[in-house]
């Protein structure tokens, strides 16, 4: 008799199979092609998997933040998925979600957009609100279980009856200082303001593509609680005095690295996993996380419209704990994952913003109900003062 | 019988149908509707309600933020035209006037870099002006000044990262209006006692001029209406109308106020073609593409 596994089984047994190396990638097609034949035409599991195999399966289109991030993502989960299930990742990389939206709604529909790279609670809520949401079945996502419950919970807010993303890693967006051109001493002294320091006029860089980051900033540099902003003048104030100062808006992660890795810029904020790929590679970059600094967390979004076990499965192997450790590594961003359920290797724990404990409680987040409602008028202020106004 | 007797020749409206029903279909209906939704409300990020209202037009004709941004884009494009002129009439002269037997490989040169991405060979100076690029290595190499001598991220790389994309437009328009003129005419002008330069002032320069002002027309267009090369080269002040319509339309989600700014950046770069239309005709656009 047939066994028959759900897709989500076998693609863990193909996985493990393929990620213990035992077996190349044509060799294992080539061996599932035969056993399918071998099996006969049953129904069994093994000709259904031939033939996708075959067929190179299902195509789904992933979009994130580039750079390292999407090489960590290439090499750890999508060509190990690719290999194990005929499925094809197709990856592409966007500056911001706000691009995606802005195709999804010129387009009309969803067509190749299935699993965004998302940022946070803010745009979670953004894509539920514009109907862009689906209800993952996590049944099929078993690797859940081993995912922060502090990670899990603002998102179950936004959606009780069911989720649309995955939980996958944080970070921090603080300083990055070039460590020969700017001392420790200096910088731990300036905290915040060090990106205000016109001794640096010329060669510090920014974010243009979030007001809310340079807002978060203009926050600290004016004395506010960025959760809690009381005069948003004094924050574009702020914004203004560090503009007048910046040599660069940076657009995207690559753009960050390739900046501070050139020494154009010595001073910028940033963000604590590009600046720890920058710091692997050798270049003298350093990073603080000033008080009350802005931390955030990512999600795996699925899309309207996306193959939804296809995409579950997807999740289900970037979420088990060697592929997203992996990944983790590579990205240089902590895992999703509960380190007090999941044994995390140095590299990880010593990672930017790593929090051994799983509650995620010394980390300061950008509470939704006290930026969402001023991000219409703010977002376009600062794009006004983004560009001298 | 009187002209207004005679049948209607209707034959050139039916051999223009075809080209009149892909304008309409592919031109006129997209403005017609980037039009009317420029009179819609955008209540929130991403949600705009259909309306009649004339507040994104008071906002673009009272705020000088957009004026600011409409002036500096009539002065970047006025600056990289003239400047393209003036780099591009000497290869288009040079390739004309030439007696070398292989033309077609310095026209084919003109053209190679059409084969490599905008978006490339916009990033390319990045690798040429930058700290670590090959003018700041040369300088070094030579022992000359402090170094690195910041150059990216300013008006400069700007314009520069302009030239380089919009200058083969401009060439191969000169070009076609120095092929066009009778090779005779210099030499005859010389036997006449003109001397060389004046030869060139008199007679080849006006009779090129439509050239010139086709390939003008050209790099002004397509440098008022681009928003990658800024974004890429420049640094904060460094922007043109279309980042503002980037801005409305991407950042903002406010895409009401994204039409109003696109239709306005329509307005502005067809009253310019209107202009040359009227001066110059379309015939010399028509000969460098035709």
């Amino acid at each position: 008799m047939t066994k028959k596994y759900d897709s989500v089984t076998r693609y863990e047994r193909l996985r493990e199979a393929v990620g213990n190396g035992d077996v190349d990638r044509r060799t294992f097609f080539g061996l599932l092609g035969s056993a399918g034949i071998t099996a006969g035409l049953s129904g069994g599991i093994m000709t259904a998997m031939a033939r996708q195999a075959r067929a190179a399966g299902t195509e789904l289109h992933f979009e994130g933040w580039g750079g390292v991030v999407s090489e960590a993502l290439r090499k750890n989960a999508f060509d190990p998925y690719e290999a194990a299930t005929g499925n094809k990742v197709i990856d592409a990389t966007f500056g911001g979600e706000n691009e995606v939206l802005t195709k999804v709604k010129a387009a009309g529909s969803t067509d190749g957009h299935n699993i965004l790279h998302s940022s946070g609670i803010t745009w979670y809520k953004r894509w539920v609100d514009n109907g862009y949401d689906v209800q993952l079945n996590l049944d099929n996502i078993p690797n859940m279980s081993n995912v922060m419950e502090a990670m899990i919970e603002p998102f179950r807010k936004i959606t009780p009856d069911g989720l649309s993303a995955v939980p996958y890693d944080y970070g921090t967006t603080g300083i990055a200082y070039n460590t020969e051109h700017v001392s420790k001493e200096k910088a731990m002294e300036l905290g915040a303001n060090l990106l205000l320091d016109p001794e640096l006029k010329g060669k510090i860089g920014g974010w243009g593509g979030d007001w809310a980051n340079r807002a978060w900033y203009g926050a600290l540099q004016s004395g506010q609680d960025p959760n809690d902003i009381q005069d948003w003048d004094a924050v574009w104030d702020k914004a203004r005095e560090h503009r007048d100062l910046v040599l660069k808006y940076w657009s995207s992660g690559a753009e960050l690295m390739d900046l501070l890795a050139k020494g154009e810029i010595y001073v910028t904020e940033a963000w604590s996993g590009r600046v720890a790929a920058l710091q692997a590679q050798g270049h003298p970059i350093a990073y603080m996380d000033p008080p009350n600094g802005l931390a955030w967390m990512e999600t795996m979004f699925v899309m309207k419209g996306s193959p939804m076990e296809e995409a579950e499965a997807l999740l289900n192997f970037m979420l088990a704990p060697e592929t997203a450790i992996a990944v983790a590594v590579g990205q240089k961003y902590p895992p999703s994952l509960d380190p007090t359920k999941v044994d995390m290797p140095e590299e990880v724990k010593n990672l930017p913003a790593f929090d051994p404990t799983g509650k995620l409680e010394g980390l300061v987040f950008r509470d939704p109900a006290a930026w969402n409602p001023h991000e219409k008028e703010q977002g376009k202020q600062w794009n006004r003062v983004q560009k001298g106004g | 019988m009187s002209d207004a007797n005679l049948p209607i020749d209707r034959r050139p409206w039916l051999l223009l149908s075809p080209a009149l029903v892909f304008i309409t279909a592919l031109v006129v209906i997209p403005m017609a509707f980037i039009l009317v939704y420029s009179f819609y409300e955008n209540i929130d990020l991403a949600v705009d309600v259909p309306a009649f209202q004339f507040g994104n037009w008071q906002e673009l004709f009272t705020d000088s933020y957009y004026h600011t941004a409409i002036w500096k884009t009539l002065r970047l494009s006025v600056i990289v035209t003239v400047l393209a002129a003036v780099l591009g009439y000497i290869p288009a002269y040079v390739i004309a006037m030439t007696k070398y037997r292989h033309k077609w490989l310095l026209l084919l040169l003109l053209i190679l870099p059409f084969w490599i991405s905008f978006i490339i060979r916009t990033l390319s100076w990045i690798h040429i002006f930058g700290n670590q690029g090959a003018l700041n290595g040369l300088m070094n190499l030579l022992g000359l000044g402090d170094l690195p001598i910041q150059i990216m991220y300013t008006e400069f790389t700007v314009i520069v990262g302009f030239i380089h994309v919009f200058l083969p437009y401009m060439i191969l328009n000169v070009y076609v209006s120095l092929e066009g003129i009778d090779e005779n005419l210099e030499p005859a002008a010389r036997t006449l006692g003109a001397t060389p330069w004046q030869a060139f002032r008199e007679v080849t320069l006006p009779l090129s001029l439509p050239g010139l002002a086709a390939g003008s027309l050209l790099v002004f267009v397509l440098t008022g209406g681009s928003y990658v090369t800024p974004l890429i080269l420049g640094g904060p002040s460094d922007f043109l109308f279309g980042n503002l319509v980037y801005d409305a339309v991407v950042t903002e989600l406010n895409w009401p106020m994204g039409a109003t700014l696109s239709f306005t950046l329509l307005f502005l770069l067809g009253s310019v073609v209107i202009l040359y239309s009227r001066l110059m005709g379309m015939n010399q656009l028509a000969k460098a593409f035709g």
